[in-house]
């Protein structure tokens, strides 16, 4: 266990505080995206195309630009080209020719809702009105959604530019596959000879939706002198302050964004939509441009992620060994390239130490929206299928699933498939904390079905700026940079009481806006909590440094006479009988006095993020009469590393296999055979509500990270990875049924069920 | 000479070699000692890669040591919360 | 069309305003009363963010028009604590974790309250279906409904 850099027993990190963001948040007072106005504002909105897939062959906006109240019309023409190339944007690679293309549709529409114009006036029905006056002509091409359908070589292109990368010779015809990619270790082929068992599937999911409740908003306001100021409902304000500058040719500088507080994100506020269209409209308008989706935007024209075909091919020894593993996945990336396939393709047997495995990846693009992250982008597909088979191979082998995963565990030193070797990791102890559960013995009846999986995610650092200052009464003002979309001020504000010794009331952190901090990752990759404490305990070194030179100072005292504890300055040996201990509250009172104000700034890039493992158990009830699925009980036990603050951890545990279970069993996009969306609300796009699962319990593994200095493992993204195995394994053993498509919605276990003359009670 | 592994669609740069054994000592070195033997990598060690050194994986770390028995994979990096390219 | 002259009492206090036909009382709350503590998540009623109290009904103020409430009384998540005292409820919340974004949370409360004056001993079943109305994406409602149900527990008179 990692040595805390304060060398006394922490009192609040671990602990179950009140988070100083929440007050706000119970009374309504927090301002979240659209809660904030400036006077003087106009309301944007965007013209989006009615069809999937069209040429634009002219946009004439006179009749919209004439109507009184109208201050501004953006089309296309307001954005200049972005040439084609992958350059970092705030640290991410982003191809700025598709960007600007998403964010305001060129030549061509690529999906229902794709941008094509937009407004600002001076009320909400005026905008309204003058988007039916823009005049747009579209020629109509076919279109195409489904992943296999888009691979076809006669399928309708998207890109005629598009010549798939990944494959030898370079293809002369561009075609939707963007990527190929590949990982490989050993020998499939001859690991499926070894095999006494093997088992092929495959594998359909559709696309979901994160499903975040507050939409997207953008407040905008555009100055002579070339600077605006932005605020924003965004995981990460940075990456959007490099995506303005860049497609509205500003410095960085001259970009101030402010995080607003952020109704969910969970990937899909990582990107920019309608950002740039604000600050493009206020530009032209001379006036700040408030901008908010309805929910039947974020759902046509924000970023689910990909609908997916995955084959999967496992071979075991009679033992239970797993020999081989083989994998094809095909993704897709929705508009434009850029699928979380990679990913897919590296966690798929992530979990196990397999000796053959071969995963294949393909990126299609295909005409719907352009695809965002969705929390654990690309594993939660491929780990159900894989998970699946994992399954039908234990009741092949009449092996406990539980067993059968413990006795091929990636382990410390285990060779991941994509490379390295693990360093200490918690899958085991996931294994078996669910395993000693009451619930893995509880009894079940007819048509109930208990199903298990495990999942992994890899967690990121990055870059973090964290800035903490000791105020004249004592009180530590924490500026962190990442978005807090799940409590993580209260996490941060206990750390830095720890490190300073100071209680936890009197640190008050706050979300600094671009302006005030050095450049910070976005809020995603399970790293906020991680990075930022990280940084947090550089700012205190700094600060407590400099609290000792200070004293050295006022005691005529030499460096190794001093030293920093439970939050003073203590003098050692002989020097304590001649002066009394400092605290930071002492030393606050003097800071002008001994050399001016105190704090410190964290900057690094942060690195040694360790993976989560988890395992989840669930058990389920279905109605044979009606094909619906209730979730009876659920279990979660995850590798936390160090939980900084136990109830936001199992805060993530739970949420993310709600969300599991929403994509399991009810949540897809249905598109009608115009490749229109056809449930684009919250009434038809079911999400889990609150009668339709039981209390999740969650269980915190620790298995400490030692490459940070509280042992913290990132958590967030983990948790939505195993519920898609674990409960297509429950319903296979509710009804005898192994469903290879999600959502096992009713409408499809009934018909598999009546199909077996099964819908019987 | 550490062992260093491409994994993904970066061999495919290398005209299918995927492992080298290189005398690098830092990250810095070791894209500089890869990029001379395969120009074809060019820019794609700029960005977009992750490096795992002995089992740790680190990202954007030029001068990140390694060791003289080191094993190295340079892998795609992984932007998680946010699509990779 | 000339606009709607309303006269109504939001969380005991008299106010008056005017609004188009076609804004909802959410609209009106929001960007008229400036009274931004309820949310809109879907304008359709489907999400439970923008709920408020009309004369004691437990309502979407999405799906109820500002020109319907003439006369009537309003109760947003704003008038929910008395002076500088929480609600039972809101610092139940607190105290639970039953909170990750917060966008959800005026809704449960001011859903949850009306439950908790009309059964004051929910079951488990009661409060989940009770608060089906009120979607939340972060937390999976487990500390939300522990939240409700330990509070509800605390609000008994003690026997």
């Amino acid at each position: 266990m990692a040595e805390t850099t304060n060398g006394h027993s922490q009192s609040y990190v671990g602990t179950r505080t009140v988070r100083p963001d929440g007050h706000d948040k119970v009374t309504g007072r927090a301002r979240f995206g659209s809660d904030f106005n400036l006077a003087g504002q106009l309301i944007g909105r965007v013209l989006r195309s009615p069809h999937p897939h069209a040429r634009i062959v002219s946009i004439d906006t006179s009749r919209a630009e004439a109507l009184p109240g109208v201050k501004a019309v953006i089309t296309r023409d307001d954005f200049g080209d972005q040439p084609s190339e992958f350059i970092p944007a705030g640290e991410m690679m982003m191809n700025y020719k598709d960007v600007v293309r998403n964010v305001m549709a060129r030549e061509k529409a690529l999906y229902e809702g794709h941008a094509v114009a937009a407004v600002a006036a001076t009320s909400v029905a005026i905008a309204r009105r003058a988007l039916k006056l823009i005049d747009v002509t579209y020629e109509v091409l076919p279109h195409v959604i489904d992943v296999v359908e888009a691979m076809r070589s006669d399928a309708p292109l998207l890109h005629d530019d598009l010549f798939t990368v990944g494959v030898d010779p370079k293809p002369e015809k561009p075609s939707n596959i963007a990527k190929r990619i590949e990982i490989k270790q050993g020998d499939v082929e001859a690991g499926f000879e070894k095999a006494d068992v093997v088992i092929e599937r495959e594998f359909k999911t559709a696309p979901v939706h994160q499903g975040y409740i507050e939409p997207h908003a953008a407040l905008a306001t555009f100055s002579e002198d070339g600077s605006t100021e932005l605020w924003t409902t965004t995981q990460g304000h940075y990456i959007v302050r490099a995506h303005c500058a860049r497609l509205l040719g500003l410095d960085v500088g001259k970009v101030r964004v402010t995080a607003t507080e952020i109704g969910g994100g969970f990937g899909g506020k990582t990107v920019v939509y309608l950002e740039p269209l604000a600050i493009a409209l206020s530009r032209k308008a001379k006036r700040p441009v408030k901008m908010v989706m309805s929910r039947e935007e974020v759902f046509k024209a924000s970023g689910p992620t990909s609908g997916a075909v995955v084959r999967v091919k496992m071979g075991a020894t009679k033992d239970g060994k797993f020999v081989a593993g083989f994998a094809e996945l095909k993704y897709q990336a929705g508009a434009f390239q850029g699928s979380p396939v990679q990913p897919g393709v590296m966690c798929a047997y992530a979990p196990y130490d397999i000796e053959h495995v071969h995963v294949i990846g393909y990126d299609v693009v295909s005409n719907r929206p352009k695809v965002a992250a969705y929390r654990a982008p690309g594993a939660p597909i491929s780990e159900y299928a894989v998970e699946s088979v994992v399954d039908e191979i234990a009741k092949t082998l009449d092996i406990d699933p539980v067993d059968l995963r413990m006795q091929n565990a990636a382990r410390e030193g285990t060779k991941a498939a994509y490379g390295p070797k693990f360093g200490p990791i918690g899958l085991e102890e996931t294994l078996n904390a669910i395993k000693k559960t009451e619930h893995w013995n509880a009894p079940l009846r007819k048509w109930q079905g208990r199903g298990v999986a495990s999942g992994f995610w890899f967690n990121i650092g990055g870059e973090t700026c964290v800035s903490l200052t000791v105020n004249e009464d004592g009180t530590v003002s924490l500026m962190a940079g990442t978005p807090d979309i799940g409590g993580l001020r209260a996490s941060l504000a206990a750390v830095a009481a720890d490190e300073l010794g100071v209680p936890y009331d009197k640190v008050r952190p706050i979300i600094g806006d671009t302006a005030s901090l050095g450049f910070n990752f976005l809020t995603g990759g399970s790293r906020s909590a991680f990075s930022g404490s990280m940084a947090i305990v550089e700012a205190a070194k700094q600060i407590k440094a400099d609290l000792c030179a200070r004293a050295c100072k006022l005691w005529e005292a030499k460096p190794d006479q001093v030293e920093f504890s439970d939050g003073a300055v203590r003098p050692l040996g002989a020097l304590g009988e001649k002066v009394k201990p400092m605290s930071v509250v002492d030393f606050a009172k003097v800071a002008g006095k001994t050399g001016g104000p105190i704090g410190g700034v964290g900057r690094i890039n942060a690195q040694g993020a360790g993976p989560s493992f988890g395992t989840h158990l669930v058990d389920l009830e279905v109605d044979p009469e009606t094909g619906r699925t209730t979730i009876l009980r659920y279990t979660v036990a995850q590798d936390a590393g160090r939980a900084l603050h136990p109830a936001y951890v199992e805060g993530q545990f739970q949420g993310g296999a709600v969300q599991g279970i929403g994509w399991a069993l009810n949540e897809e996009y249905i598109y009608g055979e115009d490749g229109k969306l056809q449930n684009a609300g919250f009434l038809d796009y079911r999400m889990p509500v609150a009668s339709d699962v039981p209390m999740i319990d969650a269980i915190l593994v620790e298995v400490a990270n030692p490459k940070h200095p509280y042992g913290v493992r990132g958590v967030g993204e983990t948790p939505i990875v195993p519920p898609l195995g674990a409960i297509a394994n429950a319903m296979a053993n509710a009804t005898g049924i192994r469903f290879t498509e999600l959502p096992m919605s009713p409408p499809k276990v009934l018909k598999a069920l009546k199909d077996k003359g099964l819908n019987r009670a | 000479m550490a062992r260093v592994v491409l994994v993904g669609n970066l061999g495919q740069l290398t005209g299918g070699i995927a492992e080298f054994d290189l005398p690098a000592t830092t990250v810095k070195q070791l894209y500089e000692q890869l990029t001379e033997l395969h120009p074809a990598l060019g820019h794609h060690l700029d960005e977009g890669i992750a490096v795992a050194i002995d089992g740790q994986i680190f990202q954007d770390a030029l001068f990140e040591p390694i060791g003289p028995d080191s094993e190295v994979f340079l892998l795609p990096q992984i932007a998680g919360g946010s699509t990779p390219v | 069309m000339a606009k709607h002259h309303v006269e109504a009492k939001v969380n005991g206090d008299p106010v008056e305003f005017l609004c188009e036909t076609e804004e909802t009382l959410l609209d009106v709350l929001r960007d008229t009363l400036h009274l931004t503590g309820s949310k809109e998540g879907c304008s359709s009623g489907d999400c439970g963010a923008c709920s408020v109290m009309l004369d004691g009904r437990l309502v979407c103020s999405c799906l109820v028009l500002g020109c319907e409430v003439g006369g009537r009384q309003i109760e947003t998540i704003e008038g929910m604590a008395k002076g500088d005292a929480l609600h039972p409820l809101q610092q139940g919340f607190l105290e639970h974790a039953a909170l990750q974004c917060g966008i959800c949370t005026p809704g449960f409360l001011v859903a949850s309250k009306a439950l908790l004056e009309k059964t004051p001993s929910p079951t488990e079943s009661e409060v989940r279906y009770w608060l089906a109305g009120n979607l939340c994406r972060c937390t999976g409602y487990d500390k939300i409904v522990s939240a409700v149900m330990d509070t509800a527990a605390a609000m008994r008179p003690k026997q």
